[in-house]
């Protein structure tokens, strides 16, 4: 009883530095450290390597960027489950597009322009998708989880029709190139994932939009009376959240080097793993950008270094994701329980 | 209110005129909709997502939503099925039937300890044990297809109650004895919603939480409960699933979730819990189940169908989403 009671005031003493910091962010650091040891003395020279790095920074961008949206829907007391679809719908067309403006043997200006116009396709219709997705929740007010699973639904559904499920290949060589190539021995996606989640990690921080955010998802009556334009709000969240999807796709597309309707199907889960491990509550009106970075290195480098154990089958991911999840969101509950146990006492 | 005026009211019955519609246009087109044999095939397919719908409905109304149900089917199928075909079972069907559903039983219990004890969205942790679930089997099992059942389930796959057969193509539809399944189901559903505390309390849980702890509801416990036998049912779809294969193929029910959702949701059960009928879900699936199956009929490619999943979600829950915002304001009308 007495070592329950002091260790938390020894611990205020020592490290009063803590105090201000998210429980959630230490949690997560010492989780990444805890796996970081773990793997280096495990694994020791592969893990350390720095090609492991640059997969890594090669494949977390993909549900990274589609992580990064979730988060600024969740922080509203939403839910964006339309990445994947918005991501693989906004690929394929950018796709068909590149394909037909510079098919193969194109000279080079011809795929650059190419390029270009793809890009801002992705970018331009992954912003529409998500402003449709927004639209829905806050003028005809669906829930957002039922939007988005029909959205999901709907996009996928219209990457299928577009190429009747089969991939999309002979993109031009620049595109890949480019995309996925290297800047200093740092990956173009890494790169890429950087910029947006420092825009993100701005507007957040550092704008009205991102504190109306806030608002919003701790009570959205109070923002209502506040004088808070919801909508609009609303729709400019989903459109940024569908925004991040479409340049998810460009990634997953350079990844590829193909476009097809069914990639990255499980990250649907996984990007809701992460938000929420990340720190941001599922009810809406908190959370971090460092806490949802955090978790995305947490499952990479966890996926990385078990893909390092041949014993582990790929097929187990799910289940650590899963059991992930559920330990995450078990935490505060445990904790609450064991302070009132300890209180008891 | 009269009876006839609050049916013309009611979404099932504008959900009911909508299947009306799309049965005559397909008759006209393809002259093959009002034949026997597609008749029984219809009702053939509507058992197992009729099974579902069930299930998704019991949670819904309470307020939440599953999306874990098709992975908890599939491994408890798949866990029984490998242990009685490793052990070369020939006992009668209603053994690995009741295995299968104590396995489920199990299964909903995880969920039910995590949505009983937890304060999140249930769509967040029923995705967390639909991976586990998912995990388990093709990770822990390293599952593969079983091609061989035991003789008896195989056998009560194929057993039917009559034929039906198509007079002017002469093809033949059977009706399957797990038709019988999904009907048992829905009357215990219907007597549960209805009569029980039980189903009570999952309404009041749905309505306003908070009021139902303050009315006397054990909500923990109904909670649990609630899960532990939307665990039952699912086990049971993914029984009648399997057996109707004649094998079991571990993925193949996985990402049915949102098809049974969308049924449910069709059927007028408001996403926000509370409200919604066994009728409507089995309209609901009807139609879809119809949309699916017409789609051959008409001769579109089937690559439309997701695309036609998605429109029909966001069509019906739109309809009734707009049509509470309209109930509030009127009843806010009659506040003032």
């Amino acid at each position: 009883m007495t070592t329950s009671t002091s260790t938390p005031t020894t611990t205020k003493n020592r490290f009063g530095f803590l105090k201000d910091l998210d429980p959630q962010i230490i949690r997560l650091v010492v989780i990444l450290a805890a796996l970081l040891l773990f793997f280096m003395i495990t694994r020791g020279g592969a893990f350390v390597r720095v090609s492991t790095w640059q997969a890594m920074g090669v494949a977390f961008p993909e549900f990274g960027l589609m992580a990064l949206g979730v988060m600024l829907t969740m922080i509203t007391g939403g839910i964006d489950l339309s990445s994947v679809g918005i991501a693989n719908m906004t690929a394929i067309a950018s796709a068909t597009v590149m394909l037909s403006m510079a098919p193969a043997g194109a000279t080079p200006g011809q795929q650059a322009t190419a390029m270009v116009v793809g890009i801002l396709i992705s970018i331009g219709l992954g912003t529409l998708a998500g402003a449709f997705n927004g639209f829905l929740v806050a003028k005809v007010k669906i829930p957002a989880i039922l939007v988005t699973l029909g959205t999901l639904e709907l996009f996928t559904g219209i990457a299928i029709v577009m190429t009747a499920g089969k991939p999309l290949s002979g993109l031009p060589m620049i595109f890949s190139e480019t995309l996925g190539g290297k800047v200093m021995k740092i990956p173009m996606q890494l790169i890429i994932f950087v910029i947006v989640a420092v825009i993100i990690g701005v507007i957040l921080s550092r704008t009205s939009f991102g504190a109306k955010l806030y608002m919003l998802g701790s009570n959205a009556t109070a923002a209502k009376f506040s004088g808070l334009n919801s909508g609009s709000l609303l729709i400019r969240t989903y459109a940024l959240s569908g925004m991040c999807a479409g340049v998810a796709g460009l990634v997953m597309m350079a990844n590829y080097n193909s476009a097809k309707a069914d990639y990255g199907s499980t990250y649907t889960l996984l990007t809701v793993l992460i938000v929420v491990l990340g720190g941001v509550s599922p009810l809406g009106g908190s959370g971090k950008l460092i806490g949802v970075v955090l978790a995305i290195t947490v499952l990479q480098i966890l996926q990385s270094g078990l893909n390092m154990f041949p014993q582990v089958s790929n097929f187990y991911l799910p289940l650590i994701w899963g059991a992930t999840l559920l330990l995450a969101i078990s935490i505060p509950n445990i904790t609450a329980t064991l302070r009132k146990l300890t209180k008891k006492d | 209110m009269t009876l006839i005026n609050k049916m013309v009211r009611s979404n099932e019955f504008y959900l009911f005129l909508v299947i009306v519609v799309i049965c005559v246009i397909i008759q006209i087109r393809s002259g093959q909709f009002f034949t026997p044999n597609n008749l029984v095939d219809l009702a053939n397919a509507m058992v197992v997502p009729g099974l579902f719908g069930v299930g998704a409905y019991l949670v819904i109304v309470s307020g939440g939503i599953d999306v874990s149900f098709p992975a908890l089917a599939s491994l408890a199928v798949y866990a029984v099925t490998r242990v009685l075909v490793d052990s070369d079972f020939q006992g009668p069907w209603i053994v690995p039937f009741l295995l299968i559903v104590v396995l489920g039983a199990v299964l909903g219990a995880f969920n039910g300890l995590f949505t009983s004890r937890i304060a999140i969205p249930t769509l967040i942790i029923t995705l967390g044990t639909a991976n586990v679930f998912s995990g388990i089997m093709q990770g822990a099992l390293s599952s593969v297809q079983i091609s061989q059942l035991p003789p008896s389930m195989e056998a009560f796959g194929r057993a039917s109650l009559f034929t039906a057969t198509n007079p002017k193509s002469g093809l033949t539809s059977a009706m399957p004895v797990s038709f019988l399944l999904l009907v048992a189901v829905v009357a215990i559903a219907f007597l549960v919603m209805r009569y029980t505390m039980f189903g009570r309390g999952i309404f009041a849980l749905g309505g306003d939480e908070s009021s139902a702890v303050r009315a006397g509801f054990k909500v923990r416990r109904i909670k649990f409960w609630l899960y532990v036998l939307v665990g039952v049912i699912a086990a049971i779809g993914g029984f009648v699933r399997t057996t109707s294969m004649g094998q079991m193929h571990p993925t193949n029910l996985l990402g049915s979730e949102m098809l049974v959702i969308a049924a449910v949701v069709l059927g007028g059960a408001a996403i926000t819990g509370g409200t919604g009928s066994l009728t409507g879900v089995m309209l609901g699936t009807l139609l879809i189940v119809i949309v699916q199956n017409s789609m051959i009929l008409l001769g579109i490619p089937t690559f439309w169908q997701r695309a036609a999943l998605g429109i029909l979600i966001i069509v019906g829950t739109g309809i009734s989403a707009v049509q509470i915002t309209r109930r509030r304001r009127r009843q806010r009308l009659v506040a003032e």
